[in-house]
């Protein structure tokens, strides 16, 4: 499902080079639930924007599915992000003035799919995630584990092929983010592939692999019994 | 041909994202802050209108006032190397006769001097308190019938059928209206209402009493000393009934033109000339209209510039504050036609509400209270010009100016990298 081929990110700061992500190469297979994992300036966050394609590697490939993703234009590359990625951003990324289920419904539209239709599948994926009743309401107006749950609704009601998590549980507290495990751990059952960057060793257990990173390089690479 | 037709299936797509996130956005902004750029894009309209209306308001009062004081709407007079309208009286016929004529005034009209003082005066060598003026005889009643002239006097008060040895003198001739002291260019000074004056035509002296003064800022009759038409004619000796000019006043409705035309295709054609009011302005005025309007455009041009320049800054602030979550969008696959969409229709929301709420001030408030209360300038009584069509025609200016400035700062903070953007990167 994910291919990544002798992956480099440097970032340069005057007369300094920084290397992000050091020739990385590995696999995520379709279905996985993939963590992520490393201390802080690791290169996790990094990895992860470059699979989901948020960001250009300075070399090296990402193939989704297949498909030569780095070396898409910006159109295609947003259509791919819209058609067959999903994002789940550490602090929600709703738009304040959307209602939870405005934010879920707009890449629906996004498709060309109609307001009515939009606004169906937009409901069953609150539903699903268990924020049938909220549907109207602003993100001002839910909780933080709540708000994080509309952003997941909004990364699945699309049946994304893959969905990319950077650090989901970063701003909740351990009830909440326990649900929000227990979502993906379910999306996970139903076939979802899931890359989650995370730097919980107990959340990074409940998940199928983990890969670690330190300076921009996989230290080590273990499925999770 | 599939691909055209995809990429403008998508583009209608963004289109319709746009129009989403633009209504919700301005749904759920400060309605303080929508309210002030509302108000700010209604005065930047009512100053693209106004500014020209009032300059070219001031020309057109003096057109007006050119019209209603002195022409009327057509205006009969001399040939070119005549003295005066042959066969007048021929002339004054055919006019009555037309169906559409309201009123008309028949008016001598001869050059002649006007001096106060005369008693005073101790040396003969002594400048005397004088003013060269047109010295007009008319008929009283068919004069205020055709211009309300009376309407215009500051001072005293019009002729009357009996007034044989009076005169309203015309403000331009006196020192208090007109208080400029140019070399060869002599004006009354000290005369008041009541007082004598002497006045001299072609040597013949007679004396009059003052009794009103008028202004009407129309400078062809502000510049004449009115009397009886019976009075002027046995003063120079007339005893034709041939005149200098004919102002006609038309019935409400009937159209200038075609009186004209009448007019010309008969006697009137053959002896005077026939114009209507239009085409009797004098051409100073027309100039200074012409330029005023030019002003007012320039003028205009500047509001359209800082209403623009207002747009851009309200819609950058407006992006690059929710720089962050313009690049969410991106990231999740809202393409950047969408969201510049969206940021161009809030502005032209803006423009369209300001516009509409400049419309219902221009014309139910403005026009209606200065066309009854002109602007009291001292050339004219300013009127505020507003045709629709030109007001119209600025309005879609300034649409045009706001999708512009409104486009033109959300394309610069869409373009930008969106994982920055997400990350608050700079």
């Amino acid at each position: 499902m994910i291919k990544a081929t002798q992956l480099v990110k440097k970032f340069e700061s005057g007369d300094s080079v920084l290397i992000a992500l050091n020739s990385l190469n590995f696999e995520i297979k379709q279905g996985q639930f993939v963590a992520i994992t490393g201390r802080s300036g690791s290169g996790k966050s990094t990895l992860l924007y470059q699979l989901g394609l948020l960001d250009d590697p300075t070399s090296g490939e990402v193939y989704i599915d297949g498909v030569e993703a780095t070396s898409l234009d910006t159109e295609k590359r947003t259509t791919m992000r819209l058609q067959e990625l999903g994002y789940i951003f550490q602090d929600y990324a709703l738009i304040p003035e959307l209602s939870a289920t405005e934010n879920v419904m707009i890449p629906l539209i996004m498709q060309g799919m109609s307001r009515s239709d939009a606004e169906k599948a937009a409901h069953m994926s609150l539903e699903r995630i268990g924020l049938a009743g909220k549907y109207e309401n602003l993100p001002s107006q839910l909780s933080g584990g709540q708000q994080q749950r509309v952003s997941i609704a909004r990364a699945i009601a699309h049946k994304p092929k893959i969905i990319f998590a950077d650090e989901p549980t970063a701003n909740l507290d351990s009830e909440t983010s326990e649900v929000v495990l227990k979502t993906f751990l379910e999306l996970n059952k139903e076939g979802q592939t899931i890359v989650m960057v995370t730097h919980e060793p107990e959340y990074a257990k409940m998940t199928h692999r983990t890969i670690t990173l330190a300076d921009g390089n996989i230290v080590s690479d273990t499925l999770n019994t | 041909m599939k691909r055209a037709r995809d990429r403008f299936k998508n583009f209608v797509t963004a289109l319709r994202v746009g129009w989403f996130l633009a209504i919700r956005q301005v749904k759920r902004s400060s309605y303080a802050t929508t309210g002030l750029i509302i108000f700010v894009m209604m005065l930047t309209f009512l100053n693209l209108v106004v500014v020209r209306g009032v300059l070219v308001g001031l020309i057109q009062g003096s057109e007006v006032v050119y019209k209603t004081a002195y022409a009327g709407d057509i205006i009969i007079s001399v040939l070119p190397k005549k003295s005066y309208i042959e066969d007048s009286p021929t002339v004054i016929e055919q006019i009555k006769n037309l169906p559409w004529i309201q009123s008309y005034s028949a008016r001598y009209i001869i050059g002649g001097r006007v001096e106060a003082g005369y008693k005073e005066r101790v040396r003969v060598t002594d400048a005397p308190n004088s003013a060269g003026g047109s010295i007009t005889g008319i008929n009283p009643t068919n004069e205020e019938n055709t211009t309300g002239v009376a309407s215009k006097i500051i001072e005293g008060r019009f002729l009357t059928p009996s007034d044989t040895d009076s005169i309203v003198l015309g403000s331009d001739l006196l020192k208090k209206y007109v208080p400029v002291e140019s070399p060869g260019f002599s004006l009354l000074e000290n005369v008041a209402v009541g007082d004598k004056v002497r006045i001299t035509i072609n040597g013949n002296i007679k004396e009059m009493t003052i009794i009103g003064i008028i202004r009407s800022k129309a400078g062809e009759v502000d510049s004449r000393v009115f009397m009886l038409d019976t009075t002027l004619r046995s003063f120079i000796g007339r005893t034709d009934y041939n005149v200098d000019e004919i102002a006609i006043a038309l019935k409400p409705g009937v159209d200038s033109t075609t009186v004209k035309n009448t007019l010309k295709a008969g006697r009137a054609g053959e002896v005077a000339r026939v114009q209507t009011a239009e085409e009797a302005l004098p051409k100073f005025l027309l100039d200074i209209k012409a330029t005023f309007a030019l002003l007012g455009n320039v003028v205009g041009s500047i509001g359209l510039v800082v209403a623009s320049i207002t747009i851009f800054i309200v819609i950058f602030v407006n992006a690059i504050t929710r720089r962050k979550f313009i690049g969410i969008l991106k990231g999740i696959g809202i393409n950047a036609v969408a969201i510049e969409f969206a940021y161009v229709l809030q502005s032209v929301f803006y423009a369209s509400i300001g516009i509409v709420a400049g419309l219902a001030v221009l014309y139910g408030v403005l026009v209606p209270y200065v066309d009854a209360n002109p602007i009291k300038f001292p050339f004219s009584d300013g009127i505020l010009v507003a045709e629709l069509g030109s007001t119209l025609f600025r309005a879609g200016m300034l649409m045009i100016a706001t999708l512009i400035a409104g486009y033109i700062p959300a394309r610069i903070v869409v373009k930008q990298n969106t994982l920055d953007a997400i990350l608050g990167r700079k």
